[in-house]
């Protein structure tokens, strides 16, 4: 491939002045991303782009919100679904930071509770985990107590 | 700000201590009429009139007045009404909950739900923690203390909540020894045995239930429950093997006692009740106490 078709490639989600830009998500998790993080309800400019290569994840996507900063505390919240996500600060059309996500202490609203027989699944309420081991995950039910490890968890 | 009594750890060594103060505070004298006035909503969710009735029993003698569902197929649930729209209502009535659900985890939400305290009465195979105070206040008053005490759990150590909730407790005493006797697939899980370990307390296991009972000074059992088992034949094969028998008793030491949370089934044989090294009868009489006890602690009357 020549060096103008990449940079053509690098182009096709366009860049950003200033703003926010998460890379390296799961493509098949785009969508659970965009919920979690609440970005179909707010009003800045959004691009997204999935599909696309990664040596590391197979297929990749990539957002880019503008005029957006999150706090950790916010964007940690996509570390179950995108643990490698990396975001991108951008200012004036410069990466000023660099940043990952890292798994929070507790899980809100966002897993399901393994255990059939758990209050949260059988009325509407919303989840609350602790995470108490990181590999694999292992997040302990504040309601039922119970533990949901690894291929267990499923997002809500 | 109001405490509720959810899981057993929602309480320190030293409430745990408070609480078997109180309970022989109640026990020399039942009757006191702290409670009166008030009103404590008692919900069964799913029935257990054991439970229910040692609970009743309690109020009764502090005085309070009672209102609730004892039975579920009549009550506003069986309407379709969510937890939280009765716990709401409840709580605006009541002073106190005492609750017992099927599900497990719903003691917490209605405690979150309510503005008045919550005492968890069991919820579905989670937690019973007046049970296991009750269970405390037995091997205290019987053993004159909590501490270096060799305590062994027969039968269903894996689905058993009881067992989970009573090891956890003992394990903030000093000393404690713990032994496991069940069959390979009802064993404590491992969560239990790590969290041991961490602690740094000794437990043993074993698979027979044999004379190893002579080093113990509580012999906890539970019911091996049908239900559990995915193949009869596995449970035919060890629903014998976890009986305990008085001849067992006979090398064990004096000051041994035999805990079950009841009803049991088969798993201790009746010509054990004569044995004055059987106290499961009275450890349901002191459930009485120790409720008293659990209730004027979280109305912060005593
Ligand atoms: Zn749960």
């Amino acid at each position: 491939m020549s060096d103008d078709k990449k940079k053509k490639l690098k182009l096709k989600v366009s860049a950003i002045k200033e703003g926010t830009v998460i890379d390296h998500i799961p493509a098949q998790n785009l969508f659970k991303v965009i919920s979690i993080l609440g970005l179909d309800k707010i009003e800045h400019q959004i691009t997204f782009g999935t599909n696309l290569e990664s040596e590391r994840l197979g297929s990749k996507a990539i957002i880019k919100v503008t005029d957006k900063f999150f706090e950790d505390d916010e964007i940690n919240k996509i570390a179950l679904i995108a643990p490698h996500a990396k975001l991108n600060i951008i200012r004036d059309y410069e990466v000023v930071e660099k940043k990952v996500v890292e798994i929070p202490k507790e899980i809100i609203g966002i897993v399901k509770c393994f255990n059939p027989k758990c209050i949260t699944n059988n009325e509407t309420i919303t989840t609350r985990f602790k995470v108490v081991d990181s590999s694999p995950i292992a997040l302990r039910c504040s309601y039922c107590e119970k533990h949901t490890v690894g291929e267990q968890i499923k997002m809500v | 700000m109001k405490r509720d009594l959810i899981s057993i750890t929602d309480y320190s060594k030293e409430e745990y201590l408070k609480i078997m103060d109180l309970a022989a505070e109640f026990e020399a004298n039942p009757n006191q009429d702290l409670l009166q006035g008030k009103v404590v909503a008692s919900l069964f969710f799913e029935p257990s009139t054991r439970t229910r009735l040692s609970f009743e029993t309690a109020i009764s003698r502090l005085g309070a007045r009672i209102i609730g569902i004892a039975d579920p197929g009549s009550s506003s649930t069986s309407k379709g009404e969510t937890l939280h729209d009765t716990i709401k209502m409840v709580s605006n009535y009541a002073d106190l909950i005492v609750m017992r659900h099927p599900l497990e985890g719903a003691a917490r939400y209605a405690a979150e739900v309510s503005h008045v305290p919550v005492i968890n009465a069991g919820d579905g195979a989670n937690q019973h923690p007046t049970q296991t105070l009750l269970d405390m206040y037995s091997i205290v008053k019987t053993q004159g203390t909590l501490d270096n005490l060799n305590i062994f759990m027969v039968g269903d150590l894996k689905y058993g909540r009881t067992v989970h909730s009573l090891l956890m407790a003992m394990s903030e005493f000093e000393n404690p020894i713990f032994n496991f006797i069940a069959p390979p697939e009802l064993q404590m899980p491992k969560e239990y045995k790590m969290f041991l370990r961490e602690k740094g307390i000794r437990f043993f296991e074993h698979r027979e239930f044999t004379d190893i009972i002579s080093e113990a000074d509580i012999i906890y059992m539970t019911r091996v429950q049908k239900e559990r088992f995915s193949d009869p034949i596995e449970y035919e094969q060890v629903k014998n093997v976890y009986i305990l028998r008085n001849a067992m008793l006979e090398k064990t030491k004096p000051n041994v006692k035999i805990l079950h949370p009841l009803p049991r089934v088969n798993e201790i044989h009746t010509d054990v009740d004569k044995n004055q090294k059987a106290y499961y009868f009275e450890q349901a009489r002191n459930g009485v106490f120790t409720r008293e006890a659990i209730i004027s602690h979280i109305m912060n009357l005593k």
